[in-house]
């Protein structure tokens, strides 16, 4: 018997069961640590696509800095657990309007997400990407060079998106007195 | 009918059982050198009666830990309480899978073919570590969160400022290395290590990683010791401030799993610091099949500096804790990355 389709099925239903877990606890800090199992399971799928250094690259930034970022916060601001019994029926985003809106961007969202499969399934992967031989993906000296010849531009305003957020938290963050 | 079994993979599974065992042994013998370090460094003697020279203390202690009743605090979170020491314990040992311990051996001609001796193939491996090293984090914090005291959470949230402050120095000085060695597989950055450079063209040096990167084994060995909370940076544990900080509420076994895992980190600190700028097994006069030995020559020879330091600085105050990872240790790691990188290409070192 075929043992990669087996870990596969393994490590897919993991992501998806913590997935749908993060969004169903009380307890922020459970939702962080299921996110985080989330992460960790993406990247043994992505190990399995013979693609280690993006595997790498998803642990140490997504559950390596970011979700460290995540449990600070929810545990500098110490909520315990979110409750359901003060249910707030005067807040903004439980208006009769809103809630509309909400759940027509909802069927927009699950209309794309089926149309957008449909098309996966009958298109082959953009050429830059097919064009890549199998083991390559893998190579860092292969992503590298891509990454500063043919999508340097996208590369360079990501880079200056981030610098600018960074520079935004620190001048929200700044006291008025040098 | 007989089963076909590769010699070579159950060499592998075999490497995999002693260098697990190894690393539990050097974390029991790590107790006991701190303890005579400490002692010598204090004019004391330290352990003296159990076993020759105090040998067998650790394994006393471990003992009197296995007998010792399992307390959880009333308001604890019961499962995190209980994960938390598994992951910092399992994080640690993880990391350390992709280290190679030696050149690749066929165990002289008994074995088909070489079988290199780590206990996994990863060509990514020094972000390997990287990764699983920063997955620790998150024992300590969920521990000092989940205890429910306020000694511990403060040694938690110190912890994960830490981290996140000093890892990103220890990625720069690696990275340093990697743009040198132009490789991220640790067993091709050591074999590029091999032979001498030599100095006026008579005094022969290694070419170790460590003579032209100076800055940035200086940074790395720093930025390490703070990744693993040792003294001067052991805040999140803290005794006089914070009793013991993220393990005050911890006994028996789970507070054996921190203490294993914070040793099981320094080992693999000091061993990618050996493979990454101190030429790994590489070394004059022993042949190339004991490389093993020059191996664990070095990381004894880091470890016993990491002793060193803890029982000869004070701790820093937690703010300069802070102003020396950002403000010194950083601005140097990015200097040390971007002379490396200019000297890379316009002078090919």
């Amino acid at each position: 018997m075929e043992f990669e389709p087996i870990l596969f099925y393994v490590l897919a239903t993991t992501t998806v069961a913590t997935s749908l877990l993060v969004i169903g606890q009380r307890n922020p800090i459970y939702s962080v640590m299921l996110l985080i199992a989330s992460f960790g399971s993406l990247a043994a799928v992505y190990v399995l696509l013979d693609a280690p250094f993006t595997a790498v690259t998803q642990i140490i930034i997504y559950a390596g800095a970011i979700m460290v970022l995540f449990l600070f916060v929810v545990m500098l601001l110490n909520v315990p657990r979110e409750d359901a019994a003060e249910y707030d029926r005067t807040h903004p985003l439980n208006r009769p309007g809103a809630r509309r809106l909400g759940s027509i961007l909802a069927l927009v969202l699950v209309a794309e997400l089926g149309a957008a499969l449909w098309h996966v399934a009958n298109r082959r992967l953009p050429s830059a990407l097919s064009d890549v031989p199998p083991g390559d993906v893998s190579s860092v000296r292969k992503i590298g060079s891509v990454l500063f010849t043919d999508y340097a531009v996208p590369f360079e305003i990501t880079s200056i998106l981030i610098l600018v957020a960074m520079i935004g938290a620190v001048v929200l963050a700044r006291r008025d007195t040098p | 009918m007989k089963p076909d079994v590769d010699p070579v993979f159950l060499t592998q599974v075999a490497l995999v059982v002693v260098i697990f065992h190894a690393l539990l042994l050097s974390a029991a013998g790590m107790v006991w050198a701190e303890r005579k370090v400490a002692a010598r460094l204090q004019q004391r003697f330290g352990p003296v009666y159990v076993g020759p020279a105090g040998l067998l203390q650790p394994f006393a202690d471990v003992l009197k830990l296995f007998f010792k009743e399992e307390l959880r605090p009333a308001a604890a979170d019961r499962i995190l309480f209980y994960i938390a020491p598994v992951i910092s314990a399992a994080a640690a040992f993880s990391a350390f899978c992709v280290v190679p311990i030696g050149p690749p051996t066929d165990f002289w001609g008994l074995l088909p073919r070489e079988v290199p001796l780590y206990v996994a193939d990863v060509n990514v491996a020094v972000l390997m570590v990287f990764a699983i090293t920063s997955m620790g984090v998150y024992g300590i914090v969920l521990a000092g969160w989940s205890s429910n005291s306020k000694y511990s959470l403060l040694g938690g949230l110190r912890s994960s400022a830490q981290m996140i402050s000093y890892e990103l120095s220890y990625g720069l000085a690696l990275a340093a290395v990697l743009v040198m060695a132009n490789t991220l597989s640790l067993q091709e950055i050591v074999n590029s290590q091999a032979g001498y450079w030599h100095l006026f063209g008579v005094i022969p040096i290694p070419r170790w990683y460590v003579f032209p990167q100076v800055l940035g084994f200086v940074v790395y060995m720093i930025a390490g010791i703070a990744e693993t909370n040792r003294a001067p940076f052991d805040f999140p544990e803290a005794e006089q401030e914070l009793v013991a900080g993220y393990h005050t509420e911890y006994s028996s076994m789970s507070f054996a799993m921190f203490f294993l895992a914070e040793y099981v980190n320094m080992v693999t600190v000091s061993a990618v610091a050996t493979n990454l700028f101190l030429g790994g097994w590489h070394g004059p006069i022993l042949p190339e099949w004991l490389g093993f030995v020059w191996f664990l020559v070095k990381v004894a020879a880091i470890l016993f500096f990491y002793l060193w330091v803890r029982w000869t600085l004070p701790r820093y105050r937690y703010d300069q804790l802070m102003t020396f990872g950002w403000k010194v240790l950083l601005p140097l790691a990015v200097f040390n990355l971007l002379a490396t990188a200019a000297g890379v290409i316009y002078f090919g070192i």
